[in-house]
């Protein structure tokens, strides 16, 4: 029989335990037993990004790692980002009223945010390139683009 | 401003928080929305209310219908205050509870959003509800001041008697206001004039982003209830999607199953049959993944449904549009056709098929419900409240109007979410269970059990004179109908037309003699309103065609619809695009523009647009570099709004243009996820222009989905004047194009 274990992981700097099947994907540890929902479902394989986080700092897809194989990881969501709405890309993101559905949109901030924090100056060519994995079935992709080139300029 | 989106509350407490004064609204007898009921909180509850006064000058209006990406949480309050006069920071937007008072009388008299309907539905109600609630407020502090009514004004949320210069805010007069019965009715006259418009037409900030950029926004899938139960279904191989007011999905349900493996993963609590699924239900989201995975079920197959084959049944449809003796519905016929042809110096037929397209919302169906006795709650990121009551109805038998719909943010509609199989999912299983339960689908799920435009074949016949003219115009349309398996009450009322499947057939080109013609099959898998629905496949052939003609006659694509264009409006957006797109200019011997245009019929909003493409002759790969598209919107209550909706349609439009595809084998979808039903990244969007020119009429329009069916059209044009090649099947991919080249090579050999 398929068993369930305890695990401990680090999310948005608080230590938090659950007990799931170790194959338990990430995004339904953080939705569904921390309720912690910003974080979206959008395919389950790696192809949408609307699940993403950053691990350990580096922008993945929650729905691709077991909560077996986090270890110490320190995982960072959405809600983490920033203590009031007001990381840079945050601001831009509103100021360009990027989402339209929304849905999408804590994944692409999240791995806006991490393209960021390696290369503050990006070109529109590798901040196209850095988005591609995340899907906007909305089509907000041009003010996705305004909005990092916004945060990125420090407007 | 801002959405409030909080925990589902007991209306009572929206209606209570700081008292105040509350007014609702309703459609009286005569057909006028009128105001019957306003008082002071305090005095009792007023269900339902549309607007909330409050002490602390805080306004609350509620949106009736649906947010899902299309700014109406904004839009459709923005008009209530814009003629109570109200300070538009100190407004709040609520999202209004299912219930008869929020009905669209413009959307099949429900409540739910679709069609491009919200603008168009609540245009009048939203201004008369907010007119009505600032007579009320100035009559009030008449009363207190004892001067005339006629000697008070309004500004931002302020009454105000310049000639003793006094005023007191709205939330002033909202402690003291009286209970007004049957206040005077306010009528289209009593609305301002457009050149005292604050909020119409310029631009505020969309009240749903904060939400949206910080995680806290509340789709239907965070819904999370105590004690809940998760319920994951495993589903037919055959794309089994019923509408379950009107189906059981049974013909492709299960017929046994073993869960001997399922019910030894720790967390699965039971697994249930039900008509069209089988369902793992568990205390924990991933066990019921892990079960269904494991699972061994036996399934029929739909005597239908099982020998669906869209390839086949596009060839299939293609000889009934050609077979004139297979008789349809005809529409918005003038003239007479058959003497045209017979007439005709030279005819000219095409024949256009189209496969089907996958909504691929990014937020998948998803419900959950709480049945316990007559007490039934269902959070539900629907377009449908009305009809989600009327299927909780249905499985549950407490009355329609006793069951609360807490409609959440809608992650992705585009149609698909007017669909309630997930409704009836969750409250089904919650009755069963006792329990709450969440009932999540799957990417996978979604993919295969989707209701997919129809798939269609189309033929086109035009009669050209000696001149020159086009004489005679036919059209003749082969698909299945969504009505027939979504609004079965609407479609029984008039059976064998789908207005929704033949819109775009009817375009004011002056023809005099026109024939067009809906003939349904019944093809036995799912089909639903995507966006724009029939539009997108009868303008590809309607402006493919046009296009056709064009080449035929030796005219200049453009030039020729502007000639033969009747509506002013019509010809104003071709003009524009013309020059917006340099359609005269030169262009790069490896680049060609091709331009395609829409009336948009009811929704009352026309466009025009014009792509700029080059074509990969070895891999057959179009690739589309610009897009220009000019829109005559009407009244733009959010022009940013609108521009976004239309880049998106426009978006839309392209990738059915050149890439989705659902095919379907033996019933059975062929596609599961994005791996194979690839939809835009960020790296395939071309320059997109958009341009308004607001046309004289005055009148708004629904511009949610007049941007997506051009595109393809504009698309297969420019293809056809850059390489001589007609490309008559959608998507156009590659393999497509290149076969469409080499018989063209084969022909001119």
């Amino acid at each position: 029989m398929a068993q369930m274990t305890s695990f401990t992981l680090t999310v948005n700097g608080k230590r938090q335990t659950v007990v799931a099947h170790p194959d338990t994907p990430l995004l339904w540890v953080l939705r569904e037993h921390l309720k912690i929902t910003g974080t979206k479902y959008g395919c389950g394989v790696g192809q949408c990004g609307a699940c993403t986080v950053h691990i350990d700092g580096k922008a993945e897809f929650s729905c691709l790692r077991p909560i077996a194989s986090l270890g110490s990881a320190r995982v960072t969501t959405i809600e983490g980002l920033s203590n009031s709405s007001d990381h840079p890309l945050q601001k831009a993101w509103i100021a360009e009223e990027t989402p339209q559905c929304g849905y999408c949109q804590s994944g692409q901030i999240m791995r806006a945010a991490a393209l960021l924090k390696d290369n503050p100056h990006p070109t529109r060519e590798q901040i196209i390139a850095h988005m591609k994995p995340n899907i906007c079935r909305c089509g907000s992709y041009r003010r996705i683009i305004a909005a990092i080139e916004r945060a990125a300029s420090g407007a | 401003m801002r959405a409030v989106v909080r925990e589902p509350l007991p209306r009572r407490e929206f209606l209570r928080k700081g008292g105040g004064l509350a007014l609702a609204v309703t459609l009286g007898p005569d057909l006028l929305f009128r105001v019957v009921d306003a008082r002071a909180c305090e005095d009792g509850l007023i269900m339902n209310a549309w607007v909330h006064i409050r002490p602390d000058n805080t306004i609350g209006i509620m949106c009736p219908t649906t947010e899902m990406g299309q700014g109406i949480m904004t839009s459709l309050p923005l008009m209530l205050a814009e003629e109570l006069d109200a300070d538009w920071a100190m407004v709040e937007v609520d999202q209004a509870p299912a219930a008869k008072d929020y009905i669209n009388p413009g959307y099949f008299g429900v409540q739910g959003v679709g069609g491009s309907n919200s603008t168009r539905g609540y245009w009048m109600i939203m201004r008369l509800a907010g007119a009505q609630a600032r007579k009320i407020l100035i009559h009030n502090a008449a009363q207190y001041w004892g001067v005339p009514v006629a000697e008070c004004t309004t500004a931002a949320s302020r009454v105000v008697h310049a000639a003793s210069k006094r005023e007191l805010s709205y939330g002033e007069i909202s402690v003291f206001s009286e209970v007004v019965n049957n206040p005077p009715v306010v009528t289209e006259k009593d609305l301002k004039p457009r050149e005292q418009w604050r909020l119409i037409g310029r631009d505020v900030r969309r009240v749903d982003v904060p939400a949206k950029v910080n995680g806290s926004a509340q789709y239907g899938i965070d819904v999370q209830i105590p004690g809940m139960l998760y319920a994951s279904l495993a589903r037919s191989p055959i794309a089994n999607t019923p509408h379950p007011l009107y189906g059981t999905g049974a013909e492709n349900g299960p017929l046994s199953f073993d869960d001997s493996e399922a019910m030894k993963i720790q967390g699965v609590v039971k697994v249930v049959q039900l008509d069209h699924a089988v369902a793992v239900l568990g205390t924990d989201y991933w066990a019921t993944v892990k079960a269904k995975r494991v699972l061994k079920v036996e399934w029929r197959r739909g005597e239908l449904a099982s020998k669906y084959d869209s390839e086949s049944k596009k060839i299939e449809w293609a000889a009934l549009a050609r077979d004139r003796s297979k008789g349809g519905r005809t529409v918005g016929n003038t003239g007479e056709f058959a003497t045209a042809f017979t007439q005709a110096k030279q005819t000219l037929s095409a024949e256009y098929l189209t496969d089907h397209v996958h909504h691929a919302c990014m937020e998948p169906f998803n419900a959950t419900a709480w049945v316990r006795g007559s007490e039934v709650d269902v959070w539900v990121p629907t377009q449908g409240q009305t009809w989600a009551q009327q299927v909780c109805a249905k499985i549950t038998g407490v009355p329609a109007d006793d069951i609360r719909i807490n409609t959440t943010f809608v992650g992705g509609g585009y149609g698909a979410k007017t669909e309630q199989l997930m409704t009836a999912e969750a409250v089904t299983l919650s009755k069963m269970m006792n329990k709450p339960v969440k009932v999540m689908w799957s990417r996978e799920d979604d993919v295969k059990h989707g209701v997919y435009r129809p798939l269609t074949a189309q033929r086109m016949d035009a009669a050209i004179a000696a001149d020159g003219k086009v004489t005679g115009w036919s059209h003749r349309l082969v698909a299945d109908s969504v009505l027939v398996r979504a609004r079965k009450v609407v479609w029984d009322q008039n059976p064998g037309l789908d207005g929704s499947v033949a819109v775009g057939m009817l375009q004011p080109y002056g023809v005099p003699n026109k024939h067009h013609e809906y003939v349904h099959q019944l093809g036995g898998v799912p089909v639903g309103y995507w966006n724009a629905v029939g539009n997108g496949f009868t303008i590809f052939a309607v402006e493919s065609f046009m296009d056709e003609v064009a080449a035929k006659t030796g005219r200049d694509p453009l030039q020729l619809r502007i000639d033969l264009m009747t509506d002013p409006r019509g010809r104003q957006v071709l003009e524009t695009l013309r020059k917006a797109c340099d359609w005269d200019g030169r262009r790069t011997p490896d680049r060609a523009l091709g331009v395609a245009y829409n009336h948009g019929g009811a929704w009352n909003c026309q466009i025009a647009e014009a792509v700029e493409v080059s074509v990969d002759r070895v891999s057959g790969a179009i690739k589309v570099h610009k897009i220009w598209a000019v829109a005559d919107p009407g009244t733009a209550i959010q022009p940013k709004h609108l521009r976004q909706q239309l880049e998106t349609g426009i978006i839309w439009g392209l990738s059915a243009g050149l890439r989705e595809q659902i095919a379907i084998k033996g019933g059975e979808v062929q596609q599961s996820n994005f791996y194979d039903y690839p939809v835009p990244r960020i790296d395939e969007i071309p320059d997109i222009d958009i341009r308004l020119v607001e046309g004289a009429h005055g009148h708004v329009s629904g511009a949610g989905q007049i941007g997506v069916a051009p595109v393809a059209p504009a698309i297969a044009n420019a293809v056809y004047r850059l390489t001589g090649v007609r490309l008559r099947e959608l998507p156009m991919l590659p393999a497509r194009v290149t076969l469409a080249m080499k018989a063209r090579a084969e022909r001119t050999v």
